[in-house]
């Protein structure tokens, strides 16, 4: 038993690190770029960790990488606490691995190498307005046409939609709804393709997702990602990747790092927030949770660097660290009190409204990707084994 | 595997049927046991080999104790080896531990620590027992609570004000090495909740003399409590991991509405909040335990563990009864053994406002 990261490991944090304090801008610790200003940041620093080599560390050496999910947790685990944007991670986490195990030749040699430079942002066309959790009723519509599919349809709730270059799109490929996953496919759709539309939609945070308007855009056949109606496999690419979710809880733990800073310096009354026992009872309570929540992250990614399967610890990790997030945000709620409601750029906003923005943002932590209660339904069934309806 | 071997003896050899003999009996120690798990070695596991032990580290021990939460072990080995023999091998001299620790080991000699006071806070300011030197030997006197398996032990180790000069200084509280039969020591059972058998232990005019102190000062004290919380966290993981287990399996069984009330969405995600806690409860605790074996500072991660256990414990037992319906909260189920027990692990050695409050005075 061993709750430490190897010599080599560490060293490649430290030198992660250095990179951060090098780059780190206090001025504008946003990991979702919405302002211009963010946006550029953003980008700037994506193309930054690319030559580096450190957006690839997990693919297999022959597509430049090094084979090391623990490096590329590493990565994940020390920009999201550092508040420093620049990681892409459904990009080269969860679209990169279906390209390597599920791409032709053509497609790898065509996506990869943007990839792992940072040059190519790519986001994901999995839901629609009537496909959410249940998301194989999903109805895009791909119909074979000569060399190419013709697609329509619609998908929703996409961030990053209106900075891709590519989408990474579900699309059903047989008439037959009730046959579920085994009628989709997955392609790779160039987001400059004639009739592809974006629409932004604004989100609570002020921030923007989208929505995708397809209108008999055509698609390539070789831009099928593995086998027609293969949706399904292709997907479970991605279980071979990072899935700890530590993405998140570093940068909830950089919020509470940020509320704790806050507590314990001196108030509008001249005591700090601190003193007050409640508050301190709040505080570590939100502390422990978020240590619990870093070593149900480690425990994926201790079975995963091992090769073998998380199972049912990923949905645990995942339920666990957006309940974190949420937990994180209410408790700088109750410690702010009025002054947790001032948004970034209100006068006397406290820490640049940073912890108003995390509050709103948590609200959504419990949905994407498996809401909580589709999380607890996996736990349920693939991991404790009680029976489905 | 150890864990395993450590399994299968307690299924056979501590089957439910003993627990709850246990629980009304008043001594509530099943000797043929005790001497059969000495005899494997498990009273010394910890201890080197010189003293009868078996090399084992802190972290051999743990997987032990959590097996023994498992089973809800009955008798005073948490409080022989947890609070009696580690102490002991860490603070005593050459000639304490020689004269104590083989015994321990060969299951001859039974322990216990008294601390707790009528306040029952763990702050050092709260002993008011004293021990009052003539020079050389030490005699103590006053009341202390809520000592585990007091009533059966050998021996006991007394935590003492030595001092009174109005400050909370290190050598103003000591510990004492005090043999049960020494005049002036008695005995009341207390009726707890869990039938575990803890007394309200009498110091009147008890002599110790001073072959039998054994010194630490209130950071000896402090350094035997985070081991014996950590120890207790491991406990309530094994609880824990035994009412998950339970209640999945009564939710296979049990038939409602035509179909297992395992597979309603509601007891569905019941047990898969119950598998969160105990998975996180898991890590918390066996990383406080890591670091004890590795000789590392923890104080936060001790605090951090029992306080998470704590909460957890009562998230768990909570839907544990929830799941079972009405029959978890008969005499006859087992699933009310389990959280009679865990009400008894919540508040000892700290709850989890006390050790929040740790954590936060470290933040």
């Amino acid at each position: 038993m061993d709750f430490r990261f190897s010599e080599d490991e560490e060293k490649f944090r430290q030198e992660v690190r250095d990179f951060i304090d090098k780059e780190r801008r206090p001025d504008l610790p946003a990991i979702h770029p919405e302002t211009e200003e963010e946006q550029e940041y953003y980008f700037e620093m994506k193309h930054k960790i690319g030559a580096k080599g450190w957006h690839c560390l997990a693919w297999p050496k022959e597509y430049g990488g090094q084979a090391s999910i623990v490096k590329q947790f590493i990565v994940s685990e020390e920009f999201y606490s550092n508040e420093v944007p620049g990681i892409d991670l459904i990009t080269v986490n969860m679209v990169a691995p279906c390209l390597i195990q599920f791409g032709s030749e053509e497609l790898k040699s065509k996506f990869l190498p943007k990839i792992a430079s940072g040059e190519s942002m790519w986001c994901q066309g999995f839901s629609e307005p009537e496909a959410g959790s249940d998301l194989f009723a999903l109805q895009t519509r791909a119909v074979e046409e000569d060399d190419c599919y013709i697609v329509n349809g619609q998908k929703v709730w996409i961030s990053q939609a209106s900075l891709a270059d590519w989408m990474f799109l579900l699309a059903r490929t047989e008439p037959d709804v009730t046959l579920r996953h085994r009628g989709v496919s997955v392609f790779a759709m160039d987001m400059k393709s004639p009739g592809v539309t974006v629409s932004p939609l604004r989100n609570t945070c002020g921030g923007f997702f989208g929505e995708v308007f397809l209108d008999d855009v055509k698609i390539p056949k070789s831009n099928l990602i593995g086998e027609r109606n293969q949706a399904a496999q292709v997907a479970l690419a991605m279980l071979g990747y990072e899935r700890s979710g530590i993405h998140r809880i570093g940068s909830a733990r950089a919020a509470l790092g940020r509320l704790i800073e806050y507590a314990k310096s001196p108030s509008h009354n001249g005591a700090p927030p601190i003193n007050d026992p409640i508050v301190r009872q709040r505080l570590a309570d939100v502390f422990i949770e978020g240590e619990a929540a870093q070593l149900l992250a480690y425990r994926v990614l201790d079975l995963q660097s091992r090769g073998e399967d998380p199972g049912y610890f990923t949905s645990i990790s995942r339920l666990f660290g957006s309940l974190f997030q949420q937990h994180v945000g209410e408790a700088s709620i109750e410690i702010l009190g009025q002054y947790g409601q001032l948004e970034p750029g209100s006068k006397r906003a406290p820490l640049q409204g940073m912890l108003e923005h995390h509050y709103l943002w948590s609200i959504s932590a419990t949905i994407p990707t498996g809401t909580s209660e589709i999380q607890r339904n996996t736990i349920a069934q693939r991991g404790l084994r009680l029976p489905g309806n | 595997m150890f864990k395993n071997m450590a399994r299968d003896f307690l299924t056979t050899e501590c089957p439910m049927k003993l627990v709850r003999d246990m629980e009304d009996d008043e001594e509530g120690h099943p000797r043929e046991l005790w001497q059969k798990m000495a005899d494997l070695g498990w009273h010394g596991l910890a201890f080197p080999e010189e003293y009868g032990g078996g090399d084992g580290t802190f972290i051999d021990l743990a997987v032990l104790l959590e097996e023994a939460g498992r089973a809800c072990l009955p008798g005073p080995f948490f409080s022989t080896i947890v609070l009696g023999g580690l102490p002991i091998l860490d603070l005593g001299n050459e000639e304490q531990k020689e004269k104590f620790l083989p015994q321990i080991a060969s299951g001859a000699m039974v322990m216990t620590l008294a601390f707790s006071e009528a306040d029952t806070k763990l702050d050092s300011s709260s002993m008011k027992v004293s021990a009052v030197s003539d020079g050389q030997d030490y005699t103590i006197n006053g009341t202390k609570l809520f000592v585990p398996y007091a009533h059966v032990c050998d021996w006991l180790i007394c935590v003492a004000r030595t001092k009174d000069d109005g400050t909370e200084s290190n050598e103003n509280i000591n510990l004492f090495l005090v043999n049960k039969e020494s005049q002036g020591v008695s005995c009341t059972l207390l009726e707890t909740m869990a039938h575990d058998k803890q007394c309200e232990v009498t110091f009147h005019d008890v002599k110790v003399p001073k072959e039998d102190i054994l010194g630490g000062g209130w950071n000896g004290v402090t350094e035997i409590l985070q081991k014996a919380t950590v120890a207790k966290c491991i406990e309530m993981v094994g609880q824990l991991q035994r009412v998950l287990e339970m209640s999945v399996d009564y939710a296979k069984q049990r038939i409602q509405f035509g179909r297992p009330i395992g597979s309603f969405q509601a007891i569905q995600h019941h047990c898969a909040n119950m598998a969160v806690d105990v998975e996180a409860a898991r890590l918390v605790a066996y990383r406080a335990a890591w670091l004890i074996s590795e000789g590392l500072p923890c104080a936060k991660e001790v605090s951090t563990a029992k306080a998470w256990l704590n909460e957890a414990c009562q998230r768990v037992m909570a839907l544990g009864h929830q799941i079972h319906g009405a029959i978890g909260f008969t005499w006859d189920h087992d699933m009310q053994l389990f959280s009679r027990r865990a009400v008894a692990a919540r508040v000892s050695l700290g709850d989890t406002h006390f050790h929040r409050e740790q954590v936060a005075s470290l933040l």
